[in-house]
């Protein structure tokens, strides 16, 4: 029993990832229909962000908690930008041709952003810094494990989801891309810039991706410019699950694929565990098509 | 108010509508009336910017909006509230209002709230409610209301009776009637020609995406020819 306890809390930190990396998939899919799958590439290019800032501030002696602090912003900020910059000069040019266009776009620029890394930082993975000193706690004296990261970044996963959440239920940009993505032009008669609404989901989707690549390298130790591949195409398959185009759908389906993941690993089957998170996305795509929090679409005619 | 002169509006192969001119004057009701697919709700497209024409021009208190952004156009106070409700089914009714706001002052915003509920109490009794979750005629109420709390000087109504009981489309062509002696002009897109022709003080009919008759709404209604094609007698 304590051994699962223990693979849960392992699996809830992998699905924070997840889950922070699936809100930006289904938060663009649901306001511009497009799956956008460099965004997986967005998270790899904010944990690099986060890595370089941390060496940066570490070195100049600020204490632990303000070097992941401002990594963190650093690493959002930037990424947020270059998620804009992504949809403007990438996807806003094909907005008015078939969706199967401006997919196959999203692959190239997956593959642009991922060999740029290559040939800007080598294609070796390299160390990302111990942000925080790495503690063990014991769970109510039990045998049961938890590192101060995993706490961190829980605690960081709460905080930005509950920043979402008011950004996405009580402001103003929040409830235009609400309306957006309910219905474009009522949202255009409503005096909504249509543009501008877009691009702030790129920057807040890009800049959650960011925050699960910082939190990746804590976790990890280890960047890469070809990791954002892997949990790219999970997160993808966490917001489906979810029910792509709903963000509690996002939040659920990344720590549900999490925690499968890690309790087939731990249960000696590590090198299915791929195999397991696909698996699921075949199984839902089959018996539940609009995923958990999904609504049925109906095809207009 | 309003002048159209000439315009020509294509959705990709069709010729929508032909060579069109009409003119609103501030304080008037003016309803557009025809058959489906006489270019009624194109029309109102064209006039709040959603679609282009391809010639003509349009021009909104002294100043041609013919190249001005559908933000633009609602921002000057020619707000089309568009064929089908349209509400947000997903938000609430009072988010729904709040996003007719979009472009206002945030200060004016209780007024606002204040304006609309007093035309529309059951707007009030519900507005934590889904939009989605309204009746019929509730959506529309709603539809308008939305409209109203951007501040239109001249408001666009596509079809605000359809689909709706007969008693209730009294009401809403009540509130109509209302809104307009408010100070709000209005361009009146309706099936429903008898009750539009009613409270309108003009009326354009449109055939194949052109004006075939214009004149006083009353007139209108007497004539033969309306009442052959559109009243039913």
């Amino acid at each position: 029993m304590e051994y699962f306890i223990q693979q849960l809390i392992n699996g809830i930190s992998v699905g924070s990832i997840y889950a922070l990396i699936a809100l930006g998939y289904t938060m663009v899919y649901g306001i511009i229909k497009l799956i956008n799958f460099a965004h997986g590439d967005v998270f790899m290019v904010g944990s690099f962000i986060g890595l370089y800032s941390a060496k940066y501030l570490a070195n100049a002696g600020l204490p632990p908690i303000v070097v992941l602090l401002l990594s963190l912003i650093i690493s959002m900020t930037i990424s947020a930008l270059l998620g804009i910059t992504i949809e403007r000069l990438a996807y806003k040019p094909l907005r008015k041709s078939t969706r199967i266009a401006a997919l196959i776009t999203a692959i190239g620029v997956s593959f642009l952003l991922e060999y740029t890394g290559v040939l800007i930082l080598g294609p070796q993975a390299q160390g990302f810094p111990d942000i925080m000193e790495k503690k063990q706690y014991h769970l109510f004296g039990s045998s049961i494990q938890v590192e101060s990261n995993q706490i961190m970044i829980l605690l960081t996963t709460i905080i930005l989801m509950l920043v979402l959440q008011y950004i996405v239920r009580y402001t103003k940009t929040g409830k235009a891309m609400r309306a957006v993505s309910f219905d474009v032009e009522a949202a255009r008669l409503m005096g909504i810039n249509v543009d501008r609404t877009i691009s702030a989901t790129f920057a807040i989707g890009s800049a959650l991706a960011a925050a699960a690549g910082v939190i990746f390298g804590m976790t990890y130790n280890s960047v890469d410019p070809l990791m954002g591949v892997m949990p790219g195409l999970k997160a993808f398959v966490a917001a489906v699950l979810g029910g792509i185009g709903s963000i509690p759908g996002a939040l659920v389906g990344g720590l549900l694929l999490g925690t499968v993941e890690t309790e087939i690993s731990s249960l000696g089957f590590s090198s299915w565990r791929d195999g397991v998170a696909f698996a699921v996305l075949i199984l839902i795509l089959i018996f539940k098509p609009s995923g958990l929090f999904g609504k049925n679409v109906r095809e207009k005619v | 108010m309003l002048t159209v002169q000439g315009i020509n509006v294509y959705y990709g192969a069709i010729h929508a509508l032909k060579d069109l001119s009409i003119n609103v004057k501030q304080g008037e009701i003016v309803t557009l009336i025809g058959a489906n697919g006489a270019g009624k709700s194109t029309l109102l497209k064209t006039l709040s910017g959603l679609l282009k024409p391809k010639t003509g021009s349009i021009e909104f208190l002294d100043k041609s909006i013919v190249n001005q952004s559908v933000q633009a156009i609602v921002k000057e106070g020619l707000i089309h509230c568009p064929e089908g409700r349209r509400v947000f089914a997903n938000m609430s009714v009072e988010e729904n209002l709040e996003l007719g706001a979009y472009l206002q002052d945030s200060s004016s915003l209780a007024a606002d709230f204040q304006r609309v509920y007093n035309t529309f109490p059951r707007l009030l009794e519900r507005k934590k409610q889904q939009a989605g979750t309204l009746s019929g005629g509730e959506q529309q109420m709603l539809a308008m209301g939305r409209a109203i709390m951007g501040h239109p000087k001249l408001l666009l109504l596509d079809e605000p009776s359809m689909g709706l009981a007969p008693l209730l489309v009294q009401d809403i062509f009540k509130i109509i009637k209302e809104v307009n002696d408010a100070g709000t002009t209005v361009l009146l897109v309706e099936q429903n020609a008898h009750q539009a022709l009613k409270i309108a003080d003009r009326a354009y009919v449109l055939e194949t995406g052109r004006v075939v008759l214009e004149g006083d709404a009353k007139e209108l209604a007497d004539s033969d020819e309306i009442k052959m094609a559109y009243l039913g007698h």
